[in-house]
């Protein structure tokens, strides 16, 4: 418990009595000790990004290096932030209205090119801070102060989206569910590539559905699930569509390795450390 | 004077603005100064598209409207250009798709002849111009050999057919003692002026007039050392370049308006959280899409105010590629010292005409921001009398740094506290006064033309170089802000004092900086304003001043 201190600050958290994101932060900081331990990585080099709303926060809370950023730009934001320095350990974190609604097109072009890079949403189906407006991956139906007769949309599946847009580790996790998740994002960090983790996260205020997430969802791992398999990723994702489906996948649904962009852009080179050369020769080709 | 104006135009795909930059070389390694507007339509075959090349025997950064010579590779370009055509002009043309009063070349057929393909028409003009001129072909085979790569020996002798269908020379040119000098558009120079400041990443979307840095950059990424990244949308750009300079790269961006539009959210992240990025805006005719392909300075009140809130900016506006050059290695100097972003206001006529560059001109060298001692904890937002916090950058084993779009404590956490908001927000903008200081180092207002003149013609960006040359025509004073926030008050009041009349020249409708004079308790008697998206000429220039002055 010591251990998990130094990884706390002194912000005064905000977080709405019995929060499911402490879990996740308290999930994240175990992971981030035992990857320390197991020399995976380094604390000062670990780097928290965040969006706008509840899950935001998170960023105050944990003593590593953050940027707080603005709505639905975090996959940017971390993009840059690994390309400057690909020994970095950059973890994205967002709320579904972030990744889904306001920052989707990021989201698809981050998976398309692979940064080493994970991106952690905060998924709980509401815009909590805004007082429970619908999202992307509200049930149809939701009713809330912008929806008084319920939303018109049918939700997003921001699993089959990220397979279809090339990320090389798709997983879903609760965050109710501790240990599993803890499990999962220690995957995520020890994968070279694009890693995508969709966090079912009950809004103890706006949408409280644990008791619909503790009946319905299960375990990939328990079936014998191939996370290599890239179809049967895909029909497990249709399993459950954000409000229709009987059973709820969580853990890795795709993993594969692919080069990453930062590899590619880069090369060996790290750009904090490196200095633009002389332009002399290419202004001497200009006569 | 030695000067000559000279129009090569066709159709979009006839390879004019290639055949625009030899002849531009030509002139250059005869020891002229260049300057080349290039106009096109927006669209990829077709259209009409010109380019005029000016040459000179003093340093020059306009064209002029007047010409004498005309090279026609069809008959819209002959038409279009003729009345411009100065008593005992030529024109040249191609004798096979067009039909007007000068020297007919067949270049199609000599293309067809020896085998080439028809965008080759456009070396066969370059042979006829040269021999029009009295250039010795070597000269011109030298520069055909090193320019054009692919199919050399072709091309040299699709030239040398056209060289020898001219029989005697037209307009002779001399040649001058000065050496050839590098020859840029305002766009290459801006990328090399940014290298110069120590630019690590360039990241863009393609929108023109602002694409040729990234084309420039990208095509030099090994010689200069740096990468350039091209993203799905300017939104993206901008944040890339937010988070690459958070982890201690030097980067910048660049587009045009309508992409600039897009990146206001990260302007204002830039001014709260303290991040150092550069910002090129290269304007075109707007508003909206606008007249994309040609030119305006109709966003300089919008860049001054892009993104929401209240936080410092530098904005500067080169006139001319040398201005490019040290303004940029300055923006990302002092948008790392002051830890803000910084813009370049460009346009398609600075962008996009290729000068000759003044090479000894040396620029600001990159320096290394204030950086953190390592003593005791680190707070990003530290509180300093001159407001500029000690930066570190992650990954340094000692300190935890942590930036925030939410206003903050000086650890960086998220605050609503009422003393603590009005604190932080005032170390920010105690940085100006800072900033200030060391603007005043730099020459911020350049004055040109006759300085014991009380009629002053004062301009902004792209305008300077017909404004300066119709001032010096005319015998009146110029004088054009190279900084335009923090706004240099003070010299241009000196620069100002004692004018009896002050004629402002934009190419824009509104007249906008006239508007920044005028809250500045600076009055302007005349505007003389453009908006038809054409540059203003020197020649069409000095009518206009004339005009107003009567």
């Amino acid at each position: 418990m010591t251990k998990i201190n130094e990884l706390k600050t002194d912000a005064a958290v905000t977080w709405c009595p019995g929060c499911t994101n402490f879990a996740i932060m308290a999930a994240l900081q175990q992971v981030l000790l035992e990857l320390e331990e197991e020399q995976v990585l380094e604390r000062n080099n670990v780097v928290l990004a965040s969006g706008i709303g509840c899950h935001a926060k998170i960023v105050d809370y944990v003593k590593v290096n953050s940027f707080h950023a603005i709505h639905g730009r975090v996959p940017p934001t971390i993009s840059g932030i690994k390309l400057a320095n690909p020994e970095l350990t950059v973890i994205g974190h967002a709320g579904d209205g972030d990744a889904y609604g306001e920052g989707l097109s990021h989201l698809v072009f981050a998976a398309k090119r692979n940064l080493d890079v994970n991106f952690i949403v905060h998924n709980n189906r509401v815009y909590a801070l805004t007082t429970g407006q619908f999202t992307p991956t509200s049930p149809a139906g939701f009713t809330g102060p912008s929806t008084p007769r319920g939303s018109l949309e049918e939700p997003l599946n921001p699993l089959e989206l990220m397979l279809c847009a090339g990320a090389t580790f798709v997983a879903r996790g609760l965050s109710t569910n501790m240990k599993h998740l803890g499990g999962l994002l220690k995957s995520a960090l020890k994968h070279r590539g694009f890693s995508f983790i969709d966090v079912l996260q009950p809004c103890v205020s706006f949408f409280d559905d644990r008791e619909v997430y503790k009946k319905l969802t299960y375990e990939l791992a328990e079936e014998n699930h191939d996370p290599a398999d890239w179809p049967k990723a895909m029909a497990r994702a249709g399993e459950w569509r954000y409000g229709q489906g009987e059973r709820i996948p969580l853990g890795i649904f795709y993993q594969v390795k692919r080069p990453t962009f930062e590899e590619r852009v880069l090369g060996p080179k790290i750009l904090v450390r490196t200095k633009p050369k002389d332009i002399g020769p290419v202004l001497a080709k200009r006569i | 004077m030695k000067d000559i104006s000279i129009l090569i135009g066709g159709k979009a795909g006839d390879g004019i603005k290639g055949a625009g930059q030899i002849i531009a070389r030509l002139l250059n390694r005869l020891g002229y100064w260049i300057f080349l507007y290039d106009e096109y339509p927006s669209l990829v075959k077709g259209g009409h598209n010109f380019n005029v090349i000016r040459g000179s025997d003093q340093k020059i950064r306009a064209h002029k409207k007047d010409l004498d010579i005309i090279v026609a590779l069809n008959q819209e370009t002959a038409e279009k250009h003729k009345d411009d055509l100065k008593s005992g002009g030529l024109i040249l043309y191609d004798s096979d798709e067009a039909d007007v009063e000068g020297l007919c070349i067949p270049f199609s057929s000599i293309v067809k002849e020896m085998g080439g393909i028809p965008i080759m028409r456009n070396t066969a003009a370059i042979g006829a111009l040269a021999k029009s001129l009295d250039i010795e072909w070597s000269v011109v085979a030298k520069l055909i050999a090193e320019a054009m790569e692919k199919q050399t020996d072709l091309n040299l002798k699709i030239a040398q057919k056209g060289y020898e269908k001219v029989k005697m020379p037209h307009v002779p040119l001399t040649r001058l003692e000065k050496d050839p000098q590098p020859l840029l558009t305002g766009n290459q120079a801006i990328a090399l002026g940014a290298v110069q400041g120590g630019l690590n990443m360039y990241i863009a979307y393609p929108m023109t007039p602002s694409s040729g840095i990234l084309h420039f950059l990208a095509a030099h990424e090994d010689e200069l050392g740096i990468i350039t990244i091209q993203p799905e949308n300017e939104i993206a750009v901008a944040l890339i370049a937010l988070g690459g300079a958070y982890a201690g790269a030097r980067t910048m961006v660049g587009t045009s308006g309508g992409g600039f539009a897009l990146m206001t959210e990260a302007v204002s992240l830039a001014g709260e959280a303290e991040i150092p990025v550069v910002f090129v805006e290269s304007q075109r005719a707007g508003a909206s899409t606008g007249v994309p392909t040609y030119t305006a300075q109709g966003d300089l009140l919008f860049v001054l105010h892009a993104g929401h809130g209240e936080f410092l900016k530098l904005v500067l506006a080169p006139g001319d590629v040398e201005e490019a050059f040290q303004l940029t290695a300055l923006a990302l100097k002092l948008a790392w010292k002051y830890q803000t972003p910084a813009f370049i206001l460009s346009d398609k006529h600075l962008s996009e005409s290729t000068f000759s560059f003044d090479s000894g001109i040396g620029a600001e060298a990159s320096i290394e921001p204030l950086l953190w001692d390592g003593k005791g904890e680190y707070r990003r937002y530290e509180d300093k009398d001159d407001g500029i916090s000690p930066l570190a950058f992650p990954g340094n084993p000692k300190a935890v740094v942590k930036v925030s779009s939410n206003e903050h404590t000086y650890m960086g956490f998220t605050t609503e506290d009422p003393d603590m908001v009005e604190r932080i927000q005032s170390k920010r903008l105690r940085k100006r006064q800072a900033l200030i200081e060391e603007l005043a180092e730099h020459e911020q207002v350049k004055v040109y033309g006759n300085n014991d003149s009380k009629i002053v013609a004062i301009c902004w960006g792209s305008t300077k170089g017909a404004c300066l040359e119709a001032a010096e025509e005319l015998g009146i004073k110029m004088v054009q802000p190279v900084v335009i926030e923090p706004f240099p008050v003070e010299p241009l009041n000196q620069a100002l004092s004692g004018a009896e009349k002050i004629i402002n020249v934009e190419v824009n409708a509104t007249g906008q900086l006239g508007k920044i004079l005028s809250s500045h308790g600076i009055n302007i008697d005349h505007n003389i304003l453009r908006f038809d998206a054409r540059p203003f000429t020197v020649d069409s220039l000095v009518g206009q001043i004339q005009e107003a002055l009567s």
